[in-house]
C-alpha cells in the first residue's frame, strides 16, 4: 500500500503545473470560474493549445497521436486542470468517437477523420438518444436504408450536446427491424451539412443552450460512413458507455466545488459571523468533503486497478454514480450559502454597482439546476445500478 | 501508487483469515461472545501464538508491524469472523507503552493483557473532558474517578488509565487486583468493565501523555474502521447470497429492482468506507493522522449503520433471530460508532479546521 505518487508522477505533475500556469489564457480561465457558458471560439482555442502541446487526445494510443499516458498520468492532467479552471474538454469527438474509430474503424476512416478531430476541423456531436429511447437506448427507432451506395436515414435524435456547434453526428441507427433489438443497429457517420437535417435549440431548466433535436428527413449518406459491421453498432455502443473513462467521479470538479463552497460561506455573513462558522452548515460541508475524500481514494484504487488489468471494471459505476451525487450535494451547499444572492437571474442585474453577492457566483443557481444532469447523462444513475446488479452482485 | 498489500501482509491476513474460519465459525462466536469472560481464552491463545499481537507493535517495541496497514489487516480479519476477542485495548496499550519507551514483551507474549480506560460517562469521547485525577502519593500515584466501558477489561491484567496530572494528562497503570472493577457483556457480544477509583494506588508509565493518547485513540480508531469494513464485507456478501435464494412471490427476490439498487447503495458505501479506511490507516503516525482518523469514523459511522439496518430490512424476518448470524454482525456495525467517538463526535472534529 503506497497512496504517494512516484517521483516520475510527481514530476509529471509539475510539468502540467507549468504548462497550465504559462499556457492557459486568462480570459477563457476567468469564463469557466465565472461558471457562464463558454462561447465555442474559446472551446476551440483550448483544444488548438492543447493540441500544439500533443496533450489533446489524452486517451488515444500513441500511434494515433495521444500522449501515451499512464491511467494516473491521465487523472493527474484532469486534476490539474480542474485546479487552474481550465475548460472540459469537449468530448464527443476525442474521447468518444476518436477511439471507436481506433478500435472499430476502417484505416480510411481513421486517416481521415483523426486529424480532423485534433486539429478541430471537425466539431462532433452524439445521436444516441430519442425520444423514445432513453435509458431504454436500444430501443431507438431511426432507421438507415441502403438505397445503392447510400444510407437513407429517417428519424429523430435528442439532447445533442453541443449540436448548434457541429460539423458531424455519429448516430445509431436501426438498420434491421426484424431481429433481436440489439441486433439491428449500426454505428453511422453524418455529415451536419447533408440536405434533410435540422437542428432545433432545446433550452434547459436554468434557461442555456446546451442541448439539441435533431430531425432527420431522407437524409442521404454514403455507405462507407459505416464503422465497423453492419448491425454490429451495438457493441460500439456498450464499448462507449464503458469505455475508460478516468474522469467519470468528477473528482477535480468536486474538489473545485468544495473550495467555491468554503469561499463563499466564508464571505457570506449570518447573524453577524461568517456562515461557515454556523455548526449546522459547517458540518454538511464537512461531511461532503469526507464523502470527497473517501471517493479520491476511491478513484485512485479504481485507477489503479485499471492500470494493473489493462481495462476499468464494472466499479467506474459505482465511481459516476457516487462521484455525481457528492458533486450535486456540493452544488446545492453553495447555492445555499449563497442565499438570496443565488437568486437573480443571470445577466438581469446590468449596473455594476447593484450586483451582490461574492465575486464569481452569478451564475451559481443555474449551475445548480444545470448540473441535475450529471445524475441523468451517460447512462442515469439507476441504469449504473442495474449495470452493477448484473455484472457485480450478479442477482 | 500501489493498493497491493505486501507479500508479508496479505499472508498474514490470509492466515488469520484462514484460521477464524476454521477455528471460529459464527456459531462458536454467538455461544462465547455474550457469556463471561465473553471470548473464547483458548483462541486468544491460539490469535497470540499466531503473533497477531506482534503485528501491532514496531520493530522498536519488540514488535514486527505497527503501521496502519499492519493494524487494519489484523482487524480486517477479525471484523470478518466477528471476532470479539479484547485485540483493541491490547493495541491502544502498545502504542501508549511504545511511546513511554517502555519495554512490552509482557504484552505481545501475552504475558499479561492490558485494556485501555479512557472512556468516562460525561467524556465519552473527549480527552479535554477527563475528570479522573491522579495525586502523587508516597512513590507512586493514587487515582479517583471512574472508567466506563474499559472494552477487554474483563480480561485484564492492567488497565492503562488516562487521569489529569496537572494540568496535563497522564497515563497510569492499574493493577486490576488493586480497583473496584465491575464486569458484564455488550450488546453487540465481547466484553467491558467499569472501573471505580477511590484513592487507588497507581503507577506512572507516561507524563504529558495526550499526545501519546491520540495516536493511541487513532490506533484504535483505524482498527475499529477495518473492522467494521471486514464486518460490512461478510454482511453484504450473506444478504446478496440471501437475495438469490430466498423466493416470494414465485421468484428469489433478488429479481425486485427495489433491492438490487439498495444493495448495489450498500456496496458503494462500502467502497467508500473501504477507501477512508485506507486513507486514515496511511496517514496515523503522520501530522494529519487525527483529521483523517475522524473522517474514516465518521464514514464508517454511516456506512455501517446503512448496511446493518439494510441487510435486516432486506432480509426480513430472518435477521431479526438470534439464531441468524446477520443479526450479530448488524450490532457489531451498529455499537462500534460509540466507540473511540461516533459519527457526529468526529463530524464536528473535522468542522474545527474550518473557522480559521
Amino acid at each position: 500500500m503506497d497512496l504517494s505518487y512516484s517521483k516520475e508522477d510527481l514530476a509529471f505533475r509539475d510539468e502540467v503545473r507549468a504548462f497550465l500556469a504559462e499556457q492557459l489564457p486568462e480570459e477563457i480561465s476567468s469564463a469557466v470560474r465565472a461558471g457562464g457558458e463558454l462561447t465555442k471560439a474559446m472551446m476551440e482555442e483550448w483544444h488548438a493549445i492543447l493540441n500544439t502541446r500533443g496533450w489533446l487526445a489524452t486517451i488515444w494510443p500513441k500511434a494515433f497521436g495521444g500522449p501515451g499516458w499512464s491511467p494516473v498520468q491521465k487523472h493527474i492532467f484532469e486534476e490539474e486542470c480542474c485546479r487552474a479552471y481550465a475548460p472540459r474538454i469537449v468530448p464527443f469527438g476525442l474521447n468518444m468517437l476518436g477511439p471507436v474509430l481506433i478500435k472499430f474503424g476502417s484505416k480510411e476512416q481513421q486517416d481521415h477523420y483523426l486529424p480532423r478531430i485534433l486539429d478541430g476541423t471537425d466539431w462532433w456531436c452524439q445521436g444516441y438518444s430519442e425520444p423514445g429511447a432513453g435509458s431504454d437506448l436500444a430501443s431507438l427507432k431511426t432507421k438507415a436504408v441502403r438505397d445503392g451506395d447510400e444510407w437513407v436515414i429517417n428519424g429523430q435524435k435528442t439532447w445533442t450536446t453541443l449540436g448548434q456547434h457541429a460539423d458531424w453526428i455519429f448516430c445509431l441507427c436501426r438498420t434491421d427491424p426484424d431481429v433481436k433489438q440489439q441486433a439491428g443497429i449500426s454505428f453511422i457517420l453524418v455529415d451536419m451539412a447533408t440536405p434533410g437535417i435540422e437542428v432545433r435549440p432545446i433550452k434547459l431548466i436554468e434557461g442555456g443552450h446546451e442541448v439539441n433535436e435533431v430531425f432527420f428527413t431522407d437524409v442521404r449518406v454514403p455507405i462507407g460512413n459505416l464503422v465497423g459491421e453492419e448491425n454490429k453498432g451495438w457493441t460500439i455502443a456498450k464499448f462507449l458507455l464503458t469505455h475508460e473513462r478516468t474522469g467519470i467521479a468528477g473528482v477535480g470538479f468536486s474538489m473545485q466545488a468544495l473550495e467555491e463552497v468554503k469561499a463563499i460561506a466564508r464571505q457570506t455573513l449570518r447573524g453577524g459571523k461568517p456562515l461557515i462558522e454556523d455548526p449546522l452548515f459547517a458540518a454538511r460541508i464537512a461531511q461532503a468533503e469526507i464523502d470527497l475524500e473517501a471517493m479520491k481514494i476511491t478513484n485512485l484504487r479504481m485507477l489503479f486497478k485499471a492500470q494493473e488489468q489493462g481495462a476499468p471494471g464494472p466499479e467506474t459505476s459505482l465511481l459516476k454514480i457516487k462521484g455525481t451525487v457528492i458533486n450535486q450535494e456540493l452544488k446545492d451547499l453553495a447555492r445555499r450559502a449563497l442565499g438570496p444572492a443565488a437568486a437573480p437571474f443571470p445577466g438581469h442585474i446590468t449596473e455594476g454597482n447593484l450586483m451582490f453577492g461574492p465575486a464569481d457566483t452569478e451564475h451559481n443557481a443555474a449551475r445548480y439546476f444545470n448540473n441535475r444532469k450529471t445524475s441523468i447523462f451517460g447512462g442515469s444513475n439507476e441504469i449504473q445500478r442495474n449495470i452493477v446488479t448484473k455484472t457485480m452482485l450478479e442477482l | 501508487m500501489d493498493f497491493n498489500l505486501t507479500e508479508d501482509r496479505q499472508m498474514l491476513a490470509d492466515t488469520l483469515t484462514r484460521f477464524l474460519g476454521e477455528r471460529y465459525p459464527v456459531e462458536h462466536r454467538i455461544n462465547v461472545a455474550y457469556d463471561a469472560p465473553y471470548h473464547d481464552p483458548a483462541l486468544w491463545d491460539q490469535l497470540v501464538e499466531l503473533g497477531a499481537l506482534y503485528a501491532l507493535a514496531p520493530e522498536n517495541a519488540g514488535g514486527m508491524g505497527g503501521s496502519g496497514f499492519d493494524i487494519s489487516v489484523v482487524f480486517e480479519a477479525l471484523g470478518k469472523a466477528l471476532c470479539p476477542e479484547p485485540v483493541l485495548g491490547t493495541l491502544m496499550a502498545s502504542r501508549i507503552l511504545a511511546a513511554a519507551g517502555v519495554g512490552q514483551e509482557e504484552l505481545l507474549t501475552g504475558a499479561t493483557k492490558y485494556a485501555v480506560g479512557i472512556t468516562e460517562i460525561d467524556a465519552p469521547y473527549e480527552l479535554d473532558q477527563i475528570a479522573t485525577v491522579a495525586t502523587a502519593k508516597g512513590d507512586g500515584f493514587a487515582l479517583s474517578g471512574r472508567k466506563s466501558t474499559v472494552y477487554g477489561g474483563q480480561v485484564a491484567d492492567v488497565i492503562l488509565v488516562a487521569a489529569k496530572q496537572g494540568d496535563g494528562l497522564g497515563v497510569f497503570a492499574v493493577n486490576v487486583n488493586d480497583a473496584n472493577v465491575t464486569s458484564y457483556g455488550m450488546m453487540d457480544g465481547g466484553g467491558a468493565v467499569e472501573v471505580l477509583l477511590d484513592d487507588t494506588p497507581a503507577t506512572l508509565v507516561l507524563a504529558d501523555a495526550a499526545a501519546a493518547l491520540e495516536d493511541a485513540v487513532n490506533a484504535g480508531i483505524v482498527a475499529l474502521c477495518a473492522e467494521a469494513v471486514g464486518a460490512m464485507d461478510v454482511t453484504h456478501a450473506t444478504t446478496v447470497d440471501y437475495l438469490k435464494q430466498r423466493k416470494q412471490f414465485g421468484i428469489p427476490i433478488g429479481k425486485f429492482q427495489v433491492l438490487q439498487h439498495r444493495a448495489v447503495d450498500m456496496m458503494t458505501e462500502i467502497e467508500q468506507a473501504r477507501s477512508i479506511t485506507i486513507k486514515a490507516a496511511a496517514e496515523l503516525g503522520g501530522k494529519e493522522a487525527s483529521r483523517y482518523a475522524s473522517m474514516a469514523k465518521n464514514m464508517i459511522g454511516r456506512a455501517a449503520r446503512l448496511v446493518a439496518e439494510e441487510s435486516i430490512q432486506m432480509h426480513g424476518g430472518i435477521a431479526m433471530t438470534w439464531e441468524y448470524a446477520v443479526s450479530h454482525y448488524a450490532k457489531r456495525l451498529i455499537m462500534l460508532d460509540a466507540q473511540l467517538g461516533d459519527t457526529d463526535y468526529h463530524l464536528s472534529q473535522v468542522m474545527k479546521g474550518y473557522a480559521a
